[in-house]
């Protein structure tokens, strides 16, 4: 079987001390949480860290609480957890309904919300063993400087395939970062950064604690992943979708995200004028959105399916989320 | 329970299950010995290359390691079949895929072994890569096998049966069509693993997963070179093969040569990718398919062209090609009947017998054939099967020797059980019914090398303490052929099955049976067993006879106890077999089996004759999503002809898994290579190799049809294999009847789904699927006239238009 390699294990118990070690390990260094996605990318020598800075004591990350009119969420929260919380399935079901679709029971019982955001991006010419990364002369993203995806590109286009990121984007969330120079919050959809290698805007030395979303009153939210399979599979593309309604259930504000097609979770532009003031009924407006986000998406050949089905998909696919708005 | 059987035909545990459930079942990498190393192997990191230099002194630097070979150690090229025998343990000259092994290091550690394999230097001379069966067609140069005839075609083959011009010409209507069936992989939990002991005295053990010990017994008697005497190779539980563990293969010589030259017990344990490597799965096969047919749908005759990418070596590939046209004959009557079969070497993972091994491939273009010219002559697809089932106890145009033929029963109850006739065309659109049948073999009739020894053997032995031993060397892949074996000897003697031990798969312990494939065991050991079963009981019978002064006829076996109910007297089966044993000495009685003889006698007629042949009719429910094109199935009524049910609980379970695989192929699993990247396998992993999971998998209704076939052991005849073939055809069908357009592909993908529906709405022809065929120079068919025709079997004198005497 594929063997993990050596390395230092640390186990801090509080947030300061594992910001400490990342600090004085630097780029030697990974924290890692659940694992599910960290070890196996380890086996195959996707990522090489020396020294691995466990979350597993770290009992600060655990909190899950009503505050500054919205929920926080603890880094290390597993998604089982997160899938079964029922104030998440009241108050942000497309949030919980992504984490309770993610890869399969055991894996949700052991992975986080903090590894889920970070997850490392994917491609399948790069999540593959040492020696079929060898074969080919090994790719931009680790120890080649060849893209197989599109070997004019300077840039990695390995998928952000979290089921969580587009979702978090939607509902307007803000990542919780402790680092050296201390605490900070960004916005979800600033987190993400559309390089399939440098895919996150956080400092190598910063921590996620946790996440935060914020309760707005006459918000709806739904997510839909497509994938073979209604277990183990990471999407192949991930629609979220967030609107406030009016009293008349007319669009007051809407937010639209495209998930794993490209490097980080993708805002759908443009689309207050089609839909800000028009009711769910309104299937043309629909249709003209799902065009816009259509026209956006970009996949490219590196997951499973053909990628001109999944950019051809994307419209349907838009168009159910957008009516799984519907108030229930 | 079946009339007259007390065990045969009911719903019983598998003997082993307690221990597979609790965890206690020794698979092979359970094998631990003492001092012992681990092994890992260096594959080609290139696709097709020569093989300039392989220096291993950087790998046997390393610590922990202790030996480093290379393929110049074992220059024995061997292979499944005798007339391929194109493999090495290690590579010599060349690699002809990536994957090839061309080294391999015992080490303390599999950690340090895995290590090592990055210290070894090899100097690769990279050759044009042949990807496709097309290329292969057309670049006969660089060879992959430099010492093959026809560059890289492997094989030919073309037969005729009848005349199929004439066929043709008297047809009302012809049908014609190209089809894809996509390679897939075996995908068994398992995967392979071996461990090897080689003791001072000059004796080799291997402990392996494999479905086949008896083959590799003799491959590395072949490769090594020692005698098969000093030779024990123990095939251990297989967590599943499905016909991927029935090749010898590199790493069980590997770890054989390692253990010889460090005296010291060496295992491995391939990763999934690897055995991914191993594949000896399904071919990926281009098929054209021509069906002629009168007015109302008989068939007159039928010409099948099969293009098999075979991958690297032959490995199976010769008996593959034949089966991509043997069955087709088997179901319907085809009175006129040609085929054309060609294999061609590529730069893949070779590929050799997967469940069904070469039939399902064209039983998925005929049976969507036949729904093509359903709806062409407007007659229901149920109704153009049942009227031209071939007839029990017939030979068929190819001269297979059909026995009970239960097909007509398995359609009607499918038919009947999902309202076929009041819902087939007729539900709302985006649902769907598919119907289709199959027929497969209940064991090869040839074995693999020429021989006329038995197919099969098992031995008994009664204790005086009223223990009964079967020791026979078939191999129990989570079939339950073990289990097969207990219960045949139970019914035989009346006793209860858990007691009985049962001893397998042990070339040193065991009689020889040929393997686990073709799903021969029921059939074959059943015979054998039920033969040494009956003898010991026998030998039990005569002496109880003559110690009570009662005649033998009297005197009967059941619940553990033997009665001669006219005296009142009832003995425990041990008392019993203690009186035997002081009249007769030891009780240690043998049987064994060898299939009929063939009855075609034309070259190629080895292919495809079995002692008997089990049929199945499937019908599914899908949804189709129109906007995705996902496919999505509601449920399967699937009845199987299966002759006699042994044990009815362990049939069904046969079937669902077949229907599980089955479902698996026609809708996901594909084996895909990236053709412009060097041919790497694009996704050698269980997450991206995608097959079924619980939750896509449907409800399966099952039936059994029990039609006992004479040949069979009770009647038995086979299941692992069969229910699969109706799947892939029948969701393609269904598709059909829910959307209006056809995949003539398998997988039956969303894109392709999708790329049918495209060409409907753009007014062209409302399918997707393949366009075109290569050309190939078909050598001219061996002909042969049908029994119908006054045939003898062999084949005509070429150019006489006569039967050769
Ligand atoms: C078979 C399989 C199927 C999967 N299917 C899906 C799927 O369908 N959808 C999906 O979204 N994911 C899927 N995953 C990926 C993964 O299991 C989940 O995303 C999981 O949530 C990752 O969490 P973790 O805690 O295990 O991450 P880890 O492996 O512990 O960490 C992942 C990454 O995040 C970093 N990290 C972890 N926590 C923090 C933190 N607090 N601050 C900063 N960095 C941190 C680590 O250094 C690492 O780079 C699958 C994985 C497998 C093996
Ligand atoms: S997108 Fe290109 S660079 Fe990035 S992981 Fe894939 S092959 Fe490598």
């Amino acid at each position: 079987m594929l063997r993990l390699p050596e390395f230092s294990y640390f186990q801090p118990t509080t947030i300061a001390e594992a910001v400490a070690l990342k600090d004085a390990h630097g780029d030697r260094a990974m924290f890692v949480s659940g694992g599910t996605d960290l070890y196996p990318n380890m086996k195959r020598r996707q990522q090489e860290p020396r020294v691995v800075i466990s979350l597993a004591k770290v009992d600060q990350l655990n909190a899950i609480e009503m505050r500054d009119g919205g929920i926080h969420l603890g880094a290390k929260l597993t998604l089982t957890s997160l899938a079964s919380d029922q104030r998440l399935q009241a108050g942000w079901p497309a949030f919980a309904h992504a984490a309770s679709s993610i890869a399969t029971p055991l894996l949700r019982n052991m992975g986080t919300l903090g590894g889920n955001l970070c997850l490392d991006t994917r491609c399948n010419y790069y999540d593959q063993s040492y020696p079929w990364r060898k074969a080919l002369g090994f790719c931009m993203k680790k120890d080649g400087d060849t893209c197989w995806v599109a070997p004019s590109s300077a840039k990695c286009w390995a998928v952000q395939s979290s089921d969580l990121a587009p979702v978090v984007a939607a509902l307007g969330g803000r990542i919780e970062l402790v680092g050296p120079k201390g605490a900070r919050t960004l916005a979800a959809e600033a987190f993400y950064n559309d390089d399939g290698i440098r895919y996150l805007n956080k400092e190598p030395g910063e921590l996620v604690t946790g996440l935060w979303l914020p309760e707005i009153a006459g918000a709806r939210s739904s997510y839909i992943k497509v994938a073979q399979r209604g277990s183990f599979d990471f999407p192949v593309l991930g629609v979220a979708a967030w609107a406030r309604f009016d009293q008349q259930q007319k669009i007051a504000e809407l937010r639209l995200v495209l998930g794993a097609i490209a490097p980080a979770p993708r805002l759908v532009p443009d689309l207050d004028k089609l839909l800000i003031g028009r009711s769910l009924d309104d299937r043309q407006a629909i249709a003209a959105a799902a065009e816009v986000a259509w026209r956006l998406a970009r996949p490219l050949d590196n997951t499973d399916q053909a990628f001109s089905w999944r950019k051809s998909v994307v419209k349907p696919y838009v168009e159910r989320a957008l009516l799984g708005l519907a108030a229930r | 329970m079946s009339e007259g059987h007390r065990i045969i035909g009911r719903n019983l545990r598998k003997i082993d299950a307690i221990d597979k459930v609790t965890g206690r079942t020794r698979y092979a990498d359970d094998v631990v010995l003492p001092r012992m190393l681990y092994c890992k192997l260096l594959r080609s990191p290139v696709a097709h290359a020569n093989i300039k230099r392989i220096d291993l002194s950087g790998a046997l630097a390393q610590e922990g390691v202790v030996a480093a070979i290379s393929g110049e150690t074992m220059p024995t090229a061997y292979g499944i079949l005798p007339v391929s025998e194109d493999e090495h343990a290690l590579c010599i000259d060349k690699v002809r895929f990536i994957g090839d092994p061309v080294a391999a290091v015992a080490a303390e550690t599999e950690h340090a072994a895995e290590l090592a394999l990055d210290a070894i230097e090899l100097e690769l001379e990279p050759l044009e890569t042949i990807g496709s069966v097309e290329k292969a067609i057309n670049t006969p140069e660089p060879r992959i096998h430099p010492g093959n005839r026809r560059g890289n075609i492997h094989k030919l083959v073309s037969l005729e049966f009848g005349d199929i011009e004439q066929a043709f010409a008297e047809a009302d209507h012809v049908e014609e069509g190209l089809f894809h069936y996509g390679g897939n992989t075996h995908l068994a939990m398992e995967q392979h693993a071996a461990v090897a002991d080689w003791s001072p005295d000059g004796r080799l053990t291997l402990w392996s997963s494999t479905q086949t010990p008896h083959y590799v017994h003799r491959v590395l008697a072949k490769v090594l070179d020692l005698p098969a005497a000093q030779v024990r190779v123990i095939a251990t539980p297989n967590g599943g093969g499905f016909g991927g563990k029935t090749d010898p293969f590199n790493h069980e010589l590997a770890v054989c040569k390692l253990a010889m030259l460090t005296g010291r017990p060496v295992k491995i344990c391939l990763t999934r990718e690897e055995v991914f490597y191993c594949h000896r799965g399904r071919h990926a096969t281009l098929i054209q398919a021509r069906t002629a047919v009168k007015r109302d749908g008989t068939i007159t005759g039928m010409h099948f062209r099969t293009l098999l990418d075979g991958g690297a070596y032959g490995s199976y590939g010769v008996a593959s090609t034949f089966y991509t046209g043997a069955l087709q004959t088997v179901t319907y009557e085809v009175p006129h009947y040609r085929f054309d079969g060609g294999r061609l070497f590529t730069n893949k993972p070779p590929c050799g017998p997967k469940r069904g091994h070469g039939t399902p491939q064209p039983r998925f273009a005929l049976e969507i054939q036949l729904d093509r010219i359903a709806a062409a002559l407007r007659i229901d697809p149920a109704d153009l099967r049942l009227q031209q089932i071939q007839p029990a106890n017939s030979l068929t145009s190819n001269y297979l020797r059909i026995g009970s033929i239960g097909l007509a029963k398995c359609i009607k109850t499918v038919v009947e059980a999902s309202g076929w006739r009041e819902r087939y065309g007729k539900l709302e659109r985006g649902r769907g019914l598919g119907l289709a049948c199959s027929s497969y073999l209940s064991g090869a009739g040839l074995p693999i090398y020429w021989n006329e020894m038995p197919h099969s053997a098992a031995t008994v032995k009664l204790d005086r303490g009223g223990g009964v031993t079967v020791f026979c060397g078939s191999t129990d892949v989570g079939q339950g052929s073990d289990s097969v074996l207990a219960f045949v000897v139970a019914e035989e003697l009346g006793i209860d099955p858990y007691q009985i031990r049962v001893v397998t798969a042990d070339t040193d312990l065991t009689p020889v049976d040929l393997g686990s494939y073709s799903s021969r065991v029921t059939v074959m050991t059943g015979h054998a067993t039920r033969q040494a079963a009956a003898a010991a009981r026998e030998r039990v019978r005569s002496g109880v006879a003559e110690k009570l002064a009662v005649s033998g006829e009297q005197i009967t076996f059941a619940d553990g106890k033997v009665r001669v109910a006219e005296k009142g007297i009832e003995l425990a089966f041990a008392e019993a077999v203690a009186i035997a044993e002081a009249r007769h000495g030891t009780i240690v009685t043998s049987g064994s089996y060898k299939p009929p003889e063939t009855a075609g006698k034309f070259k190629g007629a080895g292919v495809g004759p079995s002692p008997a042949y089990s049929y199945s009719a499937g019908i599914v429910e899908v949804e189709v999503d129109e906007q995705t094109g996902f496919v999505t199935p509601i449920k399967v009524w699937m009845a199987h002809d299966i002759g006699q049910a042994i044990n009815r609980s362990a049939v069904i379970g046969q079937v669902e898994g077949s229907v599980y695989m089955g479902l698996g192929e026609a809708l996901m699993e594909e084996m895909v290579y990236r053709e412009k990247r060097n041919l790497v396998h694009k996704i050698p992993s269980m997450l991206e190799y995608k097959s079924l999971t619980s939750l896509e998998m449907c409800e399966v209704e099952t039936f059994l049809i029990e039609d006992p076939d004479p040949n069979g052991p009770y009647g038995a005849k086979e299941v692992g294999q069969g229910p699969l073939l109706p799947m892939p055809p029948a969701i393609a069908n269904a598709v059909y009847d829910a959307v209006g357009v056809r995949v003539d592909m398998v997988p039956v993908t969303p894109s392709r789904v999708m790329a049918a529906l495209d060409a409907a709405a753009r007014g062209k022809a409302p399918r997707h699927g393949p366009e075109r065929m290569p050309q190939v120079s078909w050598p001219e068919p061996t002909r042969v006239t049908p029994p119908w025709a006054g045939g003898d079997g062999h084949a005509q004198r070429p150019g006489s238009g006569k039967q050769a005497s």
